[in-house]
């Protein structure tokens, strides 16, 4: 269990971190998110599970606000996305930027702090993304030219760019891809400390279920609606995940040892 | 008489000190513009919106000529600019339309608008009658004529430099993260959109009135080749932008003052003087 999930929910009551409401995007003819619904607490860890092309980056789209449904809204802290940027810290699945502008990793995590392109990094800004860098394992990484990053070193800085504005809602799109075994053991435990500081809710996507069921306090099981929400143990059953993913028994879908009947 | 001498010399003309300050602030603006244009590879946009100033100057000298301005007063109206300007701003205004609303790619959109102002250009071109003065003359429309820089203009293009380098400047942030990562920058409250029709926009106007001094087919160059070679020495954005306005700034006097000292069109060789720092920079990248 996380260290999030012992402590008591802060703020009970309170307006969720993550609301989303009836939301349904379609791309073309295919009906990508269909009604989904479901609001998330501050303090929780939330793991978004599902096969590939369910639909997970477009929901982390809609919610930050790049993604317009068709129908449906979402809020984060009960304001639009756009309008709350400093409280957020997120990482993208596809690293989309432009590989030929001329920009070093301290750059990148600065925009973190300053959410504008530095033109000239000042001292007390190099600091904290030189400390937001150790962190992640990547002070190495710090004047290295962003073009030259391998995958994995490129996925350090990104998460080091979400954290440096000590957000409250981190989200996090597959960032476990490219990094190696022991890192993305780091990165769990990086945001479980992370976590037990300052109180953030995460939103993770990830394919790795045994990671889901072991680090976060909830679970969406998506496949263009929702399969599930709620304890991972509960909505994380091999039933509800052959129901989302279509098939089980590809070895990668793990056994689950308890199926709890949750009120 | 030596070279130095010949150019203190020059430089006491009135003309001269004219194309001069045209030249550093047409520079500043274009290696401004040029390093965003460079890095969002929009390197035909000056080309097609260079076009479209050339079709406004044709409306603009249509309408000064059957207006009656030509022969009357009011020497500050009676400019072509003041309609090639807004004709140049709609083209790209059109483009940023038409890139952002369809799935045509920005070479389409610019390719149509460009062969649309062309044609608009020669078709009132042909309707002014030959032996009316109307200012301009085809031939420095298409390859410049900084040495003959007149008063009017240097209004517009001061009043359009100021506006445009600060926008440039207070939006540079903004810009550079948008061009870097367009989906990335929205995240942080960037309006990318208004941010893409404002550039395009801004191209457009700072084309228009420096295309008509640098000439419309030697525009594109030099929007271009300062900020590509400030790249090659550049390992971050602000290097790259102070660089293409010193390349900028720097060639075009050297090319205003060789062109007076050697008697060359002034187009050719300032943009051949860029070449020559281009050359240098790719032999001399930082990798
Ligand atoms: N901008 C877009 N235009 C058209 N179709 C899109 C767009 N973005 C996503 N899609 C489609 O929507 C579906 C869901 O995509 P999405 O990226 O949300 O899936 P995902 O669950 O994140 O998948 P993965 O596990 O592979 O990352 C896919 O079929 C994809 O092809
Ligand atoms: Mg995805």
């Amino acid at each position: 269990m996380s260290v999030a999930a012992r402590r008591p929910a802060r703020q009970a009551g309170a307006l969720p971190v993550v609301h989303v409401h009836h939301v349904s995007v379609r791309f073309g003819d295919a009906q990508v998110l269909d009604r989904v619904s479901f609001d998330l607490e501050a303090g929780q860890f939330l793991a978004i599970v599902g096969p590939n092309g369910a639909g997970k980056s477009t929901l982390v789209k809609v919610a930050l606000g790049l993604v317009t449904p068709d129908s449906g809204h979402a809020a984060l802290f009960g304001r639009h996305a756009g309008d709350v940027p400093e409280r957020i810290g997120y990482v993208p699945q596809l690293k989309t930027f432009d590989r030929t502008f001329p920009a070093t990793a301290v750059e990148l995590v600065v925009t973190g702090l300053r959410r504008r392109w530095p033109a000239r990094v000042r001292p007390p800004e190099r600091n904290r993304a030189l400390e937001a860098l150790a962190e992640v394992g990547a002070a190495a990484l710090a004047d290295r030219a962003l073009s030259r990053l391998s995958g994995g070193e490129l996925q350090r800085v990104y998460l080091a760019r979400a954290l440096v504005r000590e957000p409250a809602l981190v989200l996090l799109d597959e960032p476990a891809t490219g990094v190696d075994y022991l890192a993305e053991h780091d990165l769990s435990l990086l945001l479980e400390r992370y976590q037990a500081r300052t109180g953030a809710t995460v939103v993770m996507v990830t394919h790795d279920l045994a990671a889901a069921r072991y680090h976060a306090t909830r679970a969406l099981v998506l496949n263009s609606r929702v399969h599930g929400f709620g304890l991972p143990a509960d909505v994380m059953c091999e039933a509800c995940l052959q129901e989302a993913y279509g098939h089980v028994g590809h070895g990668h879908v793990p056994h689950t040892h308890a199926r709890r009947v949750h009120s | 008489m030596t070279l130095v001498g010949e150019l203190v010399e020059a430089f006491a003309f009135g003309f001269m000190q004219r194309a001069l300050l045209a030249g550093l602030l047409i520079a500043c603006m274009c290696a401004l513009l040029g390093v965003f244009v460079v890095q969002r590879r929009l390197s035909f946009l000056g080309d097609g919106l260079a076009h479209a100033a050339f079709g406004g100057m044709g409306i603009g000298a249509f309408v000064i000529v059957v207006s009656g301005l030509s022969s009357e007063g009011a020497a500050l109206l009676r400019n072509p600019l003041w309609i090639a300007v807004p004709f140049a701003l709609l083209t790209g205004l059109g483009i940023a339309w038409v890139r952002d609303r369809t799935e045509l790619s920005s070479d389409t959109a610019i390719g149509v608008f460009f062969a649309v102002a062309v044609a608009l250009g020669v078709l009132f071109f042909s309707r002014i009658p030959p032996d009316v003065n109307i200012g301009v003359n085809v031939m420095d429309l298409l390859f410049g004529s900084i040495l003959a820089v007149r008063g009017t203009e240097l209004i517009i293009i001061t009043l359009v430099a100021v506006g445009s380098i600060t926008l440039l400047l207070t939006l540079w942030g903004r810009l550079a993260y948008a061009t870097f990562d367009d989906e990335l920058a929205r995240t942080d409250g960037v309006r990318s959109r208004l941010l893409e029709y404002l550039l395009f926009g801004l191209a457009a106007v700072i084309i228009a009135v420096s295309a008509t001094v640098v000439g419309i087919i030697l525009m594109a160059a030099y929007l271009v080749i300062p900020a590509a070679a400030a790249r090659l020495w550049a390992r971050s954005m602000i290097a790259m932008t102070v660089i293409a306005v010193i390349i900028g700034t720097t060639t075009t006097a050297l090319g205003v003052a060789g062109s007076y000292l050697f008697d060359l069109p002034t187009g050719s060789a300032i943009i051949l003087t860029q070449a020559l720092v281009f050359v240098i920079a790719a032999f001399t990248q930082r990798r």
